[in-house]
């Protein structure tokens, strides 16, 4: 009886907090960009990469008995290398891209070398000794 | 052409005022250059006389601190020359009697600077001065906590290097890019304008040696939510003195890296 009543109360309170002020709400807004920013790098990945890890699994091993059709699993099961291989092409295409526009400053070399010779000779005159 | 501005917001305060108050910044701010030396006597002089020729064209007060730290080619004979051409209130010396790092030398230079802003280079020739009013008027623009010069984007390159160390830099930096995404695009370079008290504490923070030292500098400045303004800037290999890009600093820098990945 007594624990009834207990079970109660604290169902009470929880709706309470609920309605009341929004207090969860205003709790959750505020921890998790605490959360999400606090975390290292690392843990960001490793948090993301369980995430797509735990949605692959639902899907290929049907653990949750969704009785999805077969093709979703088809098309989910080789999604991890599909992804890895889209991820590797991604990153050669972007840096090859980028070596091969890598800027090469002919002028500013150009530049400077004539800046320097100009140096020498100013400097000279003020007295500098190398 | 800078002159001119002055002149005429001195002329015309109106104007100025509504501009932003140019002319009470030119007048208040007064920007520190860093330049740690290791064996830099035939850059040092050089270096010198672009800043100085650069600085009196944009009318910006600043100075110049050499930190050397006992270079064995007299690079501090030839910098205390330069302090009796320049004065000594432009060019100001705070060497150190041994060899003690990159890192430790920038610490050492701002306990000196008196300047609100801190300009950290390299004293080598592959930064060139001609961009720092560019940095200068970007950070007013955007009221940025630091602005770093990049050679990946924009009119931003290189001089001087060979397929093989643009393909490392290239990969280095996706690889950094993508492992830690920290809102900057080139972090290992080292040519950047601070506010003195941004840098202060991100220095203050800042654990590693080295190279990853400036990677570290971006990463805290991210995690302190520090404004960070970009400038292209071409890096013209040094001509003069030796470089030392090997197979060692590429360990350093993925130890560095890996080590920023998992503790920031
Ligand atoms: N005070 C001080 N300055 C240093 C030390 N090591 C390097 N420097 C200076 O720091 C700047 C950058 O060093 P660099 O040797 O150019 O290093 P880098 O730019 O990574 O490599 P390269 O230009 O390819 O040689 C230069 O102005 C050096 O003279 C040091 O231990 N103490
Ligand atoms: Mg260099």
């Amino acid at each position: 009886m007594s624990h009834h009543t207990f079970r109660h109360r604290g169902v009470i309170k929880v709706r309470c907090l609920f309605e009341s002020g929004g207090f969860c709400h205003s709790y959750f807004t505020l921890l998790c960009p605490i959360i999400l920013c606090t975390m290292t790098k690392l843990l960001e990945w490793v948090f993301g990469v369980s995430l797509i890890g735990i949605a692959w699994g639902l899907v290929t091993f049907d653990l949750l008995d969704l009785q999805l059709p077969p093709q979703y699993k088809d098309v989910a099961w080789p999604m991890p290398i599909y992804l890895l291989v889209v991820f590797g092409c991604y990153s050669l295409a972007t840096v090859g891209y980028r070596v091969a526009t890598f800027n090469d400053c002919e002028d500013a070399a150009k530049e400077l070398q004539a800046q320097i010779k100009e140096a020498k000779g100013e400097l000279k005159k003020k007295g500098l000794k190398m | 052409m800078q002159h001119f501005r002055c002149l005429y917001d001195v002329e015309d305060a109106n104007m100025a005022s509504r501009r932003g108050n140019t002319k009470t910044h030119l007048q208040s701010d007064k920007y520190s250059v860093l330049l740690p030396t290791y064996n830099e006597r035939e850059n040092l002089p050089l270096i010198v006389w672009l800043l100085v020729k650069y600085f009196g064209e944009s009318g910006y007060n600043y100075e110049i601190i050499v930190i050397d730290d006992g270079s064995p080619d007299g690079t501090l004979q030839i910098a205390e020359q330069l302090q009796k051409i320049y004065g000594s209130d432009k060019i100001i010396l705070r060497p150190r009697a041994q060899k003690l790092g990159l890192g430790t030398a920038y610490i050492h230079g701002v306990k000196h600077a008196t300047g609100n802003f801190v300009i950290i280079m390299d004293a080598d020739l592959s930064h060139h001065p001609k961009f720092i009013p560019q940095f200068i008027e970007k950070q007013k623009e955007g009221g940025y906590d630091l602005v770093s010069g990049t050679r990946y984007s924009g009119d931003g390159g290189v001089y001087g290097w060979d397929l093989r160390r643009k393909l490392i830099s290239r990969g280095a930096n996706f690889v950094t890019q993508v492992l830690l995404r920290p809102g900057a695009s080139d972090l290992t370079g080292s040519f950047r304008l601070y506010k003195k008290e941004v840098l202060e504490k991100l220095v203050e923070r800042c654990v590693s040696k080295g190279y990853v030292f400036q990677m570290e500098m971006i990463v805290r400045a991210r995690q302190l939510d520090c404004t960070i303004g970009e400038v292209p800037i071409s890096f013209v290999d040094r001509v003069y003195g030796e470089s030392k890009l090997g197979g060692n600093e590429i360990v350093s820098f993925l130890k560095g890296l890996l080590t920023l990945f998992a503790t920031t």
